[in-house]
């Protein structure tokens, strides 16, 4: 079932090598048959929540099969609360962006569509891997199709971008590498034989020293790839250079490789050096969320300005990673789903606008809301999502990361006033951009005849809004099922920083006293006691 | 098979048959007749390889010279991999360029036979001899196209500096005599562990010698200046059989010799190659960034590649012996690939190798591009391609051998690497083509020959076991 969803898709990249196309008649046909692979593999991925038992904290639907025998190489997947929903999400996203370019891309369809459909293997198979080489492979192969996806269908400086995005994260991968190796070499040092297996290697002890060095290699592997500021100036250039689908698909689902690479290997792999070096990940994390949030502000480009909401976004999920409480590491998750949902809508319609006008520049629009209403709401929806709303999908995940780092927050609650900065300053630089691109009269005489929402895109718009609105509305349908493989990485994670979760609540106690006079005013072991079980 | 001493070069046997044959072919063709003299070459070298599977797990040594072991079998089979795709992707090229195949394919395949006799031999003198008959036939490879002046000046530069290095290497083995009394590979190992002689300036300079005279072979810094000209003057396709067959040769001979008589010495070769390792990397990727050439950005990269294949050797445990081994078939193929693709897009007047020769080559040649990029994925060592498999099986061999550095240094050049190839497959993929280029037209030979390449490339990048396990293996029986 898991191998299901990511060689469907790959099964369908290889039937599309099939059709003959050379003379671009078949097009159609290509759109239509990636399309419905790409659904049918977002059913697969349904039919996986269906039967998951949401109670169970182990992974399930576990798969494995030898693979290299003489090092322990195993073809491992399975899936636990955390990867289901990502995974999920891939599923979901892909159709989306499919959609998305059913118009805007018209040259060599056919290798597109192959590329798309790639890519959703490599990065569902990422989320599945349980086995550390297996892991490696699929989140290196993944680089290939987006390269080649901003490289040949992105706009002016996609070739600059291509190579950026893949040198960049590349760097960042090979040290993880030659972690990973190393672990995989103290295994058969304990133990006497090599193993990548990912369950086998949370248990294996390593050395301190060695430790940090190991984490360190995982920890800029994944910053790459979140990206944590300083790491992030590959991404304006990756998403605003690629065509609108690699950017739904980058912003939605590769992004989030980075920060669960965090909850699932980081951190767990390598407990006491996370716990050492998780108040400067949240520093680096908090930056950027201002950072992130200062500079999308100015941005004269709409799809630069959601990139760099992007980079401000996901130092939210990381804040909720360091922090390494049920709260935080729930929050992230849910968080990484908001972001992939609101930010993929986000760059779907400004790819539509850019389509209609060929220019991204919020100067070239105003009063849209006059032409096109039916999209001005979609888009409002979508920025309400973004902002962090209640009610709308944005509110939990950056409730919970907050409340999780309130918690733990080891200098104060400086991280979380910070944070909240980065809430406020959201809503300043989406609605400034709200208001600029569809309120007041129509500044520019082409924009009066623009057409509104054709029924394609319809189909695009539509699912991403129902889902903001039903994760904002019903969050328990998607903070159940993680919430048992939550509580398991958090406790092991835990369990290796003695004293951790006695530390937290104390500290947030203490705080709320000084802050508070004598009496504390929330009484911060009776809320952790109610969330806990 | 016939008898004890002649089972062990079966292989060379069937090959210098064929050499024979086809030159036997060529004198006695009649003018403007045009016989499959590549067909001959290739029965032979299948021969050869059928001959090395049989012989496997036998240990069958030949004179008290030649020792037909798994170690050498396996590199044999490699060669014979070079052998056969050189000469399918040849003759696209002969044709066009107006080589004549008899002279071509007999050098080719008695080059062939000194390679496998460098893999399997186990005297120094031996080692000398075999070099000599591979390296002389490369020579005259270089400078095969006798009205292309390049050509010639580059097998001239090549000619010197290899008749050079092989002095080095003869001195090495007479100051080995000197002191041990014998050139037999066993016997100077015994001699050298039976008593310390690590402060003997003799033995230590002999060492010196031989290392250098092995650096030249496969192109290690700083003893690499001849490679980018020669390979950038050869045709490309003798530019794809020297850069695979002569250094997975002298890369066995190599192991052979360091890993077997001078092990006692470890301590002191180790360091030092560990050095050279490090700027043979650093130095072939970062001057291929420079490079605006693809034959001579491939000529950097593969002395970058025997940087690779150098921490196998320095790690030098069990994983890393194999390591060795399933690099050289890794590489074989995939260079061999890169090379072939190359000598399939040049003209008979203009070799076509400069970057801008690619522009839109996707649009005008869709597979050849794909397949192309293929080969070069694979030696930036990305997933899922068998340059991964054997990066990754050099590193965890330096890895467990507790030099983190050198796979350190490994992983960094190699994302460096991926740069330079990348630049071709921007050319090829998104820069439009140039209006005025007549296309190039590709046979149906070449074409197959790629594919087959390309397959076996993602096929042991997926499932490597079998061959993983036949290297292990093979390096069980010796050192």
């Amino acid at each position: 079932m898991v191998t299901l969803s990511w060689a469907l898709p790959l099964a369908g990249a290889g039937l599309l090598l099939l059709v003959g196309n050379a003379d671009r008649r078949r097009d159609s046909l290509v759109r239509w048959l990636a399309l419905g692979v790409s659904i049918v593999s977002f059913i697969v991925t349904l039919v996986l929540w269906a039967r998951f038992d949401a109670a169970s904290a182990e992974f399930q639907f576990v798969e494995r099969a030898e693979w290299i025998p003489a090092f322990g190489i195993d073809y491992y997947v399975g899936i636990d609360g955390i990867s289901l929903l990502l995974v999920v999400l891939t599923g979901f996203l892909t159709p989306i962006a499919l959609l998305s370019s059913w118009e805007s891309v018209d040259r060599k369809v056919k290798e597109f569509s192959i590329l798309v459909l790639a890519l959703e293997a490599a990065m569902i198979g990422v989320f599945v891997s349980l086995d550390l080489f297996l892991f490696y492979v699929f989140w290196d192969a993944m680089l290939i199709p987006m390269y080649f996806l901003i490289g040949i269908w992105g706009y002016d400086q996609r070739i600059y971008a291509a190579v950026k995005f893949m040198l960049y994260t590349m760097a960042g991968s090979v040290l993880m590498l030659v972690a990973i190796l190393g672990l995989a070499y103290l295994h058969s040092e304990a133990t006497g034989s090599y193993s990548f297996d990912l369950v086998k290697l949370y248990t294996l002890e390593v050395a301190p020293e060695t430790e940090r060095w190991f984490f360190l290699a995982f920890a800029v592997a994944f910053a790459i790839k979140v990206p944590l500021f300083p790491f992030h100036t590959w991404l304006p250039d990756a998403h605003v250079q690629a065509p609108t689908a690699g950017s739904i698909i980058l912003a939605g689902v590769l992004l989030k490789m980075g920060t669960y690479g965090f909850v699932r290997f980081a951190f767990p792999l390598f407990p006491a050096a996370a716990a050492e070096f998780a108040p400067w990940i949240a520093l680096l994390a908090v930056i950027g969320i201002v950072y992130g949030a200062l500079v999308a502000m100015v941005q004269p480009d709409m799809k630069k300005l959601v990139a760099y909401s992007s980079v401000s976004h996901l130092g939210f999920v990381v804040l909720g990673i360091c922090a390494m409480n049920v709260q935080g590491v729930q929050g992230a998750v849910y968080q990484m789903l908001a972001h992939g949902v609101s930010t993929g809508g986000l760059f779907l319609i400004v790819g539509m606008l850019s389509d209609r006008r060929h220019t991204r520049l919020i100067a070239e629009f105003g009063g849209l809301k006059q032409v096109m209403p039916r999209l001005t709401s979609a888009f409002l929806i979508i920025t309400l999502a973004s902002i962090g709303m209640p009610a709308l999908n944005g509110f939990v995940g950056e409730f919970l990361t907050m409340l999780g780092a309130f918690l733990w927050d080891p200098w104060g609650p400086r991280y979380v006033v910070a944070a909240g900065l980065g809430v406020i300053l959201s809503a300043v630089y989406m609605l400034w951009l709200f208001q600029r691109v569809y309120l007041g009269a129509v500044t520019h005489e082409e924009n009066a005849s623009l057409p509104d929402l054709r029924p394609r895109e319809w189909a695009s718009v539509v699912p991403l809004c129902a889902a903001a609105i039903v994760m904002g509305v019903f969050p328990t349908l998607f903070l159940a099922p993680m919430e048992p493989a939550v509580r398991r990485v958090v406790a092991q994670v835990q369990a290796a920083q003695p004293l951790r979760a006695e530390n937290d609540i104390q500290n947030a106690e203490a705080r709320i006293q000084t802050e508070s006079g004598s009496k504390p005013l929330v009484d911060v072991r009776g809320l952790v006691n109610a969330v806990a079980p | 098979m016939i008898n004890a001493q002649i089972d062990a070069i079966v292989p060379m046997l069937c090959v210098t048959l064929a050499a024979l044959a086809s030159m036997g072919a060529e004198a006695f063709r009649a003018r403007g007749e045009r016989l499959p003299i590549g067909a001959l070459g290739v029965v032979g070298l299948v021969g050869a390889a059928v001959a090395a599977v049989l012989l496997r797990g036998r240990n069958a040594e030949g004179f008290g010279v030649i020792a037909a072991d798994n170690f050498g079998l396996f590199v044999t089979l490699v060669l014979t991999v070079v052998g056969v795709l050189t000469i399918l992707f040849s003759s696209q090229v002969l044709e066009r360029d107006g080589i004549p195949a008899g002279e071509y394919y007999a050098l080719v395949l008695f080059s062939i036979v000194g390679m496998i006799m460098m893999a399997t031999a186990t005297d120094l003198l031996v080692v000398f001899v075999a070099l000599e008959i591979m390296s002389i036939a490369v020579y005259v490879l270089t400078a095969i196209r006798r009205d292309h002046l390049p050509g010639t000046e580059a097998a001239f530069k090549y000619f010197l500096l290899g008749s050079f290095s092989s002095a080095f290497f003869l001195y090495g083995i007479a100051f080995t005599y000197g002191v041990t009394g014998s050139t037999r590979l066993a016997a100077v190992g015994s001699f050298l562990s039976a008593q310390s002689m690590s402060d003997n300036p003799l033995i230590l300079f002999a060492l010196g010698l031989l290392l250098v005279g092995f650096a030249f072979k496969i192109s290690a810094v700083p003893f690499h200046m001849w490679t980018p000209d020669a390979y950038d003057g050869a045709p490309a396709i003798v530019a794809g059989f020297m850069s695979t067959g002569v250094k997975a040769a002298a890369f066995a001979a190599f192991a052979r010799v360091f890993l077997s008589s001078f092990e006692p010495f470890r301590n002191e070769w180790a360091p030092v190659v560990a050095v050279v390792a490090v700027a043979t990397m650093v130095l072939g990727t970062v001057v291929g960034v420079a490079q605006s050439h693809v034959k001579r950005m491939l000529a950097y990269s593969s002395i970058a590649h025997g940087g690779y294949l150098l921490v196998g050797l320095v790690a030098a445990n069990e994983v890393g012996k194999a390591a060795i081994l399933f690099y050289l078939l890794a590489y074989s193929v995939t260079n061999l690939a890169a090379f072939g693709a190359i000598a399939l897009l040049g003209a008979r007047d203009k070799a076509n190798d400069s970057l801008r020769d690619y522009a839109g080559l996707w649009y005008s040649h869709p597979a050849l591009a794909a397949l192309m990029t293929v080969s070069l994925l694979s030696l930036g060592g990305l997933p899922p391609t068998v340059g991964f498999i054997g990066k990754w099986y050099i590193f965890s061999a330096a890895v467990s051998a507790g030099y983190y550095e050198l796979a350190i240094v490994g992983v960094l050049t190699s994302v460096v690497s991926v740069f330079f190839y990348l630049r071709v497959v921007v050319m090829m993929y998104m820069v439009e083509p140039d209006e005025a280029k007549p296309p190039v037209r590709v046979t149906g030979v070449g074409m197959a020959a790629l594919a087959v390449a390309i397959a076996a490339i993602v096929y042991l990048g997926v499932l490597p076991t079998t061959v993983l396990d036949l290297a292990a293996d093979s390096i069980a029986t010796i050192f």
